[in-house]
Order: structure tokens, then sequence, then C-alpha cells
């Protein structure tokens, strides 16, 4: 079968997956990209959430065929960057945190956001993340959280 | 607040990881040769199972049911009563519940297999509700009545009020099932580890499901070890669940000697898992002529599902809540737990309380309406105080600060100007709702069930350990035990190692639940860090253990339920605001104010976390919830059907917390997870009911509930 190139976190990778694999399924098993979580599996949660040509989709309703050729960033490539790490450190001060299971997908929704708006107020963070769902938190926490990331990482958006 | 030096926030220890994506959930794990197993389930809410016919299985597949309990153990779920079978063998009680197990190295051959295995039925009539399981409908589910727990409770001479009553005030308020939709599913992995039988779970309670595995293998408890994984959410859902799948998949483990993962998609578990107990509760009041409150009753059933789980002691606490924070001077209670042939309901935040609290709340705004007095004012006039008698004929043991907490919460949210300028029915609503939730397990259920116990350590190393079960679900434990222990010893909370996850390592301090594990567990941890530290100038490794010890002046039957059911209670004002559109019927919250009173914050971040996620889960449970069951089966089992909140949908809350301390709680703190949640649901639905001018009885309060209250209100019956 034919391989299907893309980029993953910056690095040039293959698979040789059935292109209707879940893009899900491939990140984690095959790359280990475990920061990418199974919250639902029908798009509804957010929790696989990656960036995909620098847009946020969620992974578990993306066949792999679809990628070939794309640049995918995952949660564990967004924290190893500037950005990642004043996103981290944002949740971390608000205390946006608390099982942390949707807190991945959330990174990626905030690294998406901020790339477009770096300076967003409430609303617009609130719509940004509208298709992340959390249920610890209620969300004004994880709110705060991009706030003080926006501020901790001004200039890296 | 007056803050304490505890209170003031620190970095939670679990937010790096989290975030990042470094910390493994259960999922997570690869072990060399993992299988996948997923449950055969049973399509019939009540039937008699004739044959299960499995196709011949590929090389590395494996059928799993109740013929693979080895002998010595027994086909159940030992929880409170064992009941609850492990495998269905010749009856099915509910649409869902587990026949089999399918495990093998492929998932999607696995589903492949699956649809190949039929399961022969005869059918049986299923009772799937209240009304049907009380007229006993298609024969008894349990025993001979359909109870699996009823409770008859006096307090003060209720036939001698309603005997003098000028008036009787009468409402039945109802609620409807709720799913915890913790974000990471039921997940669960059986391994062989050292030789020894380890199942690795998202749980609360690592020792429920050592003990459940233990007693259907027919093994001693300590043959099996337990380890807990970081838990992506629980809210109770992952109390006594995690039992019903550990059992069969230790038993497949054990039969195959392979490493197996169980996690439940998301369809499969908002449908076969555990939800809140729907609730009817019928309240009567006895009114003399000047309007005074002489009496209540208190007719409370929740329905339980197939089997017994929880639903006795989440009966007690609907039931011993059931008045609120009111001094009512005569009470008759009656409370049924009924069987039907339903998903069995089990632990949600709240525990039956919510439930309880919603009912009086309501009635009591009711009674206020129907005698033309202020709702608030009228509510007020009846708040307990110290020493006031409970249901229980208990006493309530601290100081109670409602009043100051409805000051703080009228202060935050200019309440008493907007409840006089939005005119009843004008479309705009605001209301508030008082609550109070008993911290730790019913009754004398810590001393005589639980017996926590904890142990603290300085190794060699100079390293302070701390030994208990109670484990990080999100709810911040891992960070408050550090530094409650950390206070004591004037330490970093950083210094402070924690090791809660494995059973062969930690003693028992019992379940994480029952808002106990700061309230309960935390005050073992602060009061062993002062024995360890009265000790510190001893050399070399020290060790010592707390057991719980019950607070001297509470007084409990179990027998009769007589007595002092909780020895401390978390306190709560919740105010919503509304704003409805009069053609769509839809309602938008445009305020969330509220005040508790939970002793003192370990750390302030934590609990606003726990105000905040706990208010918001509780208007879901109010608004937009909707969990229907058709034939015993629930009809929302995706997540674009069962709706939480998003983003969107509330706005910021604005709390704060008013100090006081608590003796036998660690640096004064009382339980807090869940009377945060207790107080959303009413104080929204009295907001609408102020908004819309219509008596609402029931949550969810959707657009077509008010739709179908207006169209019966065009013909006022009284209600």
């Amino acid at each position: 079968m034919r391989e299907i190139r893309f980029t993953l976190n910056g690095r040039e990778v293959s698979t040789s997956a059935h292109p209707m694999a879940r893009l899900i399924d491939v990140l984690r098993d095959e790359f280990r990209m475990t920061g990418v979580k199974e919250g639902c599996g029908e798009g509804e949660c957010g929790a696989c959430s990656i960036l995909k040509d620098g847009r946020i989709v969620n992974s578990c309703i993306l066949a792999v065929g679809m990628i070939e050729g794309a640049v995918l960033e995952t949660p564990e490539g967004i924290a190893a960057t500037d950005r990642g790490r004043a996103i981290n450190a944002g949740y971390a001060e608000a205390g946006a945190v608390q099982c942390g299971f949707c807190m991945t997908g959330m990174a990626v929704a905030t690294e998406a956001l901020l790339r477009q708006n770096p300076a967003p107020d409430e609303h617009q963070i609130r719509t940004a993340i509208s298709g992340n769902l959390c249920r610890c938190t209620g969300y004004a926490m994880i709110v705060d959280g991009i706030k003080r990331a926006a501020i901790k990482g001004s200039g890296l958006w | 607040m007056n803050k304490s030096p505890i209170s003031t926030a620190v970095q939670r220890v679990d937010s790096h990881g989290k975030t990042s994506g470094e910390t493994r959930y259960l999922a997570d794990y690869y072990y060399p040769d993992m299988l996948y197993a997923r449950c055969v389930r049973s399509t019939r809410s009540r039937a008699r199972i004739l044959a299960v016919r499995v196709p011949e299985l590929p090389e590395g597949y494996y059928y799993v049911d109740h013929r693979d309990i080895p002998e010595g153990g027994e086909n159940c779920v030992a929880m409170i009563n064992r009941d609850w079978r492990a495998f269905a063998a010749d009856l099915t009680s509910f649409y869902g519940e587990t026949i089999g197990m399918l495990v093998g190295p492929d998932r999607s051959r696995i589903l492949q297999i699956m649809d190949s295995i039929e399961v022969e039925y005869e059918d049986l009539e299923p009772a799937v509700n209240i009304d049907e399981a009380l007229a006993l409908k298609g024969g008894p589910i349990h025993g001979s009545d359909n109870l699996f727990a009823e409770i008859n409770l006096t307090k003060g001479d209720p036939d001698a009020a309603f005997a003098r009553a000028a008036r009787v005030v009468e409402g039945t308020f109802e609620s409807g099932a709720q799913e915890h939709v913790y974000l990471e599913p039921q997940a669960l992995c059986g391994t062989f580890e050292d030789g020894k039988l380890t199942i690795h779970a998202s749980t609360q309670c690592p020792f429920y499901i050592r003990h459940s595995v233990a007693e259907a293998l027919g093994w001693a408890a300590e043959d099996v070890r337990v380890r807990q994984t970081v838990t992506g959410g629980g809210f109770g859902g992952k109390e006594h669940y995690p039992d019903v799948l550990a059992v069969p998949l230790a038993v497949a483990t054990l039969k195959i000697g392979k490493p197996i993962q169980l996690v439940l998609p998301r369809e499969e578990d908002l449908e076969v898992t555990s939800k809140r107990h729907p609730s009817r509760i019928t309240l009567r009041t006895a009114l003399d002529s000047d309007g005074r409150i002489l009496g209540m009753q208190l007719d409370t059933i929740i329905d339980a599902g197939a089997y017994e789980s929880s639903s006795r002691v989440v009966l007690q606490r609907a039931v011993f809540t059931g008045i609120g924070v009111y001094d009512i001077p005569s009470v008759r209670a009656h409370g049924r737990a009924v069987a039907t042939n339903t998903v069995p309901a089990d632990a949600f935040r709240g525990f039956g309380a919510p439930q309880g609290l919603f009912a009086i709340e309501m009635h009591m705004s009711q009674i206020a309406q129907e005698l033309g007095v202020d709702e608030d004012e009228f509510r007020r006039r009846y708040f307990v105080r110290r020493n006031s008698a409970t249901i229980t004929n208990g006493h309530v043991p601290e100081d109670v600060k409602l009043n100051e907490l409805l000051e703080r919460v009228k202060q935050l949210s200019d309440y008493d100007r907007k409840r006089r300028s939005y005119a009843r029915g004008g479309g705009r609503g605001i209301a508030l709702a008082f609550v109070q939730h008993g911290s730790g397990f019913t009754g004398s259920g810590e001393r005589d069930i639980i017996k926590a116990r904890v142990r603290l350590r300085r190794t060699e190393d100079d390293v302070i350990e701390v030994c208990a079960s109670n484990v990080e679900i999100g709810q911040g434990v891992d960070t408050t035990f550090r530094k409650i222990v950390a206070d004591v010893m004037e330490i970093p909370y950083t210094e402070v190692q924690l090791l809660n996850t494995n059973t062969d390592l930690t003693p028992d301090s019992g379940p994480t639940c029952a808002s106990r594990s700061v309230g309960v567990v935390g005050y073992l941890l602060q009061e062993g860090a002062r024995k360890l530290k009265a000790r510190a100038n001893e050399p070399g490794p020290i060790e010592v253990e707390q057991e719980y010890r019950q607070p001297p002046e509470i007084r409990w039957d179990a027998e009769t339920l007589q007595g002092d059911a909780y020895p401390s209670f978390g306190w709560g004002v919740t105010c919503i605001e509304v704003q409805t559109d009069p053609v769509t019927l839809e309602a938008g919250v445009t305020g969330i104010w509220a005040a508790f009173d939970i002793g003192r914050a370990i750390d302030e971040l934590v609990i606003q976390g726990q105000i905040d996620g706990g208010i918001v889960q509780g208007l879901g449970y109010a608004q937009i919830e909707k969990l229907e069951s058709s034939n015993g089966r629930f009809q929302q089992i995706t997540m674009a059907d069962y709706v939480i909140p998003t983003s969107l949908d509330y706005p910021a809350i604005n709390s704060c917390l008013v100090d006081n301390p608590y003796p036998y709680g660690p640096s004064g703190a009382k339980g807090a997870g869940e009377v945060v949640f207790d107080g959303a649901a009413p104080a929204f639905t009295l907001a609408l009911q102020h908004a819309f001018d219509l008596p609402l009885r029931r949550i969810p309060v959707t657009p077509e509930y008010i739709l179908e209250v207006k169209k019966h209100a065009r013909n006022p019956v009284h209600a």
C-alpha cells in the first residue's frame, strides 16, 4: 500500500496505515502522540484537537488518507515551543487545569486562537474554545489562563 | 474573606504535565502483547437469556463469560450489596448489561466478531419507570416490593401539625437522570505484575475495585493489586462503576494471562454507565392561619435502576437533606429507592442531595407564593441555627452563617434592586437558593464502615511521604494533601511526596467521594503530620499512622437512622439571573453569584475551580442535560444528543467564601466538592419561575417543558 506522507511537529514522516484509518489512532498508536486524547470519537468534545496546516481539527473524524502532504502539530509539538510554554504557564497561574483530559486539546485551541488574534477579548476566547468541552472547570479559569498566556507570550504570536 | 495563609493559592502539582501531554492516562499505556476488550451486552431490558452463540474465534481471540469465574468465586460485583452480577447468565435486567467480554489483539476485528455473536432471549415484561415498578409490572425485580431501601422518619408530631393546619400546600417535584461525562471515558487495564493480578484503572476508589475483584474471584483482598492511573474526571461516575468493569476484566485477565485494555467508547459509556437517580418528591406543608409552618410531609422516590449499588445511601442523603436548610418543627418523611429495569443509578456529585434540595427549595417558594409573601424572607425565617434539631433528631453542630452568606451574595449581585425591578412574568428573573451538604459518609459510616487510615513517613533521605488512598480526579487533592502536611511540617508543599495510587503501598483511607477527602482524610493527615513533627528530632526514618476517630459529640444509631447524620456541613447561597425569550421560551443565564461556607479553603484557586465547575455542571443538570428513557433505553447516547455546557453557555461566576473553621477539619476545612453543585438547579428554576411567572416543577427545564406548563396555566388549576 502507498505510504502517506505528512509533516508531524516539524518532522517529515510517513505511515502505511490504511487510508481510512482514523488519524487519531495513527497519531496515538503509531507515533505515540498520546497527548491527542479520545474523549468522544465523534468530533464533539475537542480532546483530540490538533493543528492541520495551522487550522484546528478533530483528529478523531479525519481519515489518515486526507492528510497527505499536510503539516500537523500535536499538543506535544506545541508544548515544546516558547508559545506552548507560555500557554502552559498561563494555565498554571490561573489554576485552569483540573482533571486535565481536555487540556491538551484546549492548548491546541489556544495556540490556534492566539496565532489569529494575539490579544483576544473574553468573548473571542470563549468562542475559540467552544468546540473543546471541559466538565471540571466551568471554563472561566481556562479563559483566564488564556488571557494570561497571551500576556506571558506577548510578541511570540 | 478572612484569609488564612494556607488558603493562599499555589500552583497545582499536576498542571504542567496535563497541559503538555506528558501526563499519561490509562489509554496512553501500551504494554507488549496487550489485547483489547469489548463487552457483549444485553439488548433487552428484561429477558431470560436462553443461549449465547459465539462463532468459532480466530486464533488469539477469546470470549469470556460467567463460566470463566474460577471455582470458589462468585458471579457478582460486590459493592454494598452483591446483587449486581458480573456477567448476566440466565437473566438480564437492563438494556446494556454485560453478558460476556470479547478479547483480542485487533480492535476492528473484535467489532466484526461482535456482530456475529447471537444472543437468544425470551422476553419478559419490564418495569421501566417508578410507577411501573411500584405496580410490580412483570413481577418484582427485587425482593417482593421492588424497594432496595425504604426510610421512615418522624420529627416532632406531624400528625398533630396536620390536624391543626389551617391550610395545606402540596407540590410534586421531579428531576431527571444526569450523565457524568467525565472527559476521559471509563478505562481499565488488567495485567500481571510480579505475578500478581493487577488492575490499572481510571477510578475514584482503588480499594473498591480491589474488594469487588477479590470477592468475585474468591481470593483474599491482598492477592489483588489496584493501581489508579491519572483520572480524567469522576464526579461519582468512577466511584463504583469501575468495579462493574473490573470484575469481568479480572476474569478475562486471569483466563488469558496477557495485559487487556478495556476503554469504553463514549457512546457505550453514555448508554450503559450509571447516572444520577431520577427522582419524584412530594412535599406537603401544614400551615397555621398566620401562614406559619407547623409541619411537613416528605415522600421521596428515587429510580435506582436494576441493581442496588449505592442507592440505599443515596436515598438516605436525599431524605436527610430533604428539608434543606430549614428548621421545621414536625416532619414525617418516607423514602423509597425503587428497582426498575433500567441502567442502575449510582453516585453523582451531590449523591441524592441535589434532588432533595431542588424539591424543598421549589416547595418553600411555592408556599411563599401561595401565601403572597416574599419568597426569600419566608425561607430566611426558617433557617437552621447551631443546635437546631435535624430531620433525624440530631443537631446542627456548628455556627450557621447562612445570613452572612445571603448578605454577601446580595451585595455581589445587587439582588434586592434587581428582584424588585424585574416584574414577575416580565421576561427577566433572578432568584436565590439556600443549600447545605453534610461532609463525609452518612451517619457512623466513617467510623463503622470506612475506618480510614493514613500513613506518613520521613525517609532516610529526609523526604516526607504521605500514603492515603484518596486520589486525584481533577479536584486538586494531590495539591491540597501536600499543602495540609507541608503546613504542619513547615516545609514547601513541593517537598511532600504523595503515594495514593497503589493498594499495595497505601493504607485504605477510604474512597474519593462524599466531600470527605479534605474534610475527613485531610484532618488525619494534619494530625499525623503533627505526630511526625513532634518526633522530628529522632534520627533515621520515622513512620506514623493516623486512624479516624468520630468527633466526640456525634451520636448516631444506624438501625433507626436517628441522631447526627453528618458531623459537619457545607453551606451555600447561589444566585442565578436569567433573560428569557418570550417567543422561543429559551433562557439565557446572565449572571451567577454564590457564597459558600466550607470551613476554610485549603487553596483558594482549587476551591474556585470547584465552585465554577460545580455550578456550571448544576446548570447543565437544570437546563440542558436531557436524558430521557424510552422502554428502558436512554435516547441520548451520543455527545451530539446529550449536551453538556460549552464555554459559551454560562457567564463567569462571581463567588466568595465565608470563613467558619471546623475543629475536626484540616486548618478548619470542611468538604466543598458537592455543596457547590447543589444550589444551581433550584436557583435557576426559581429565576425562570420569576421570569415566566409559571409554576415549574421539574428539571431539566427545557423550552418544551415551559410550553407545556404555559398551556396548562391558561386554564389554571390549583398547583
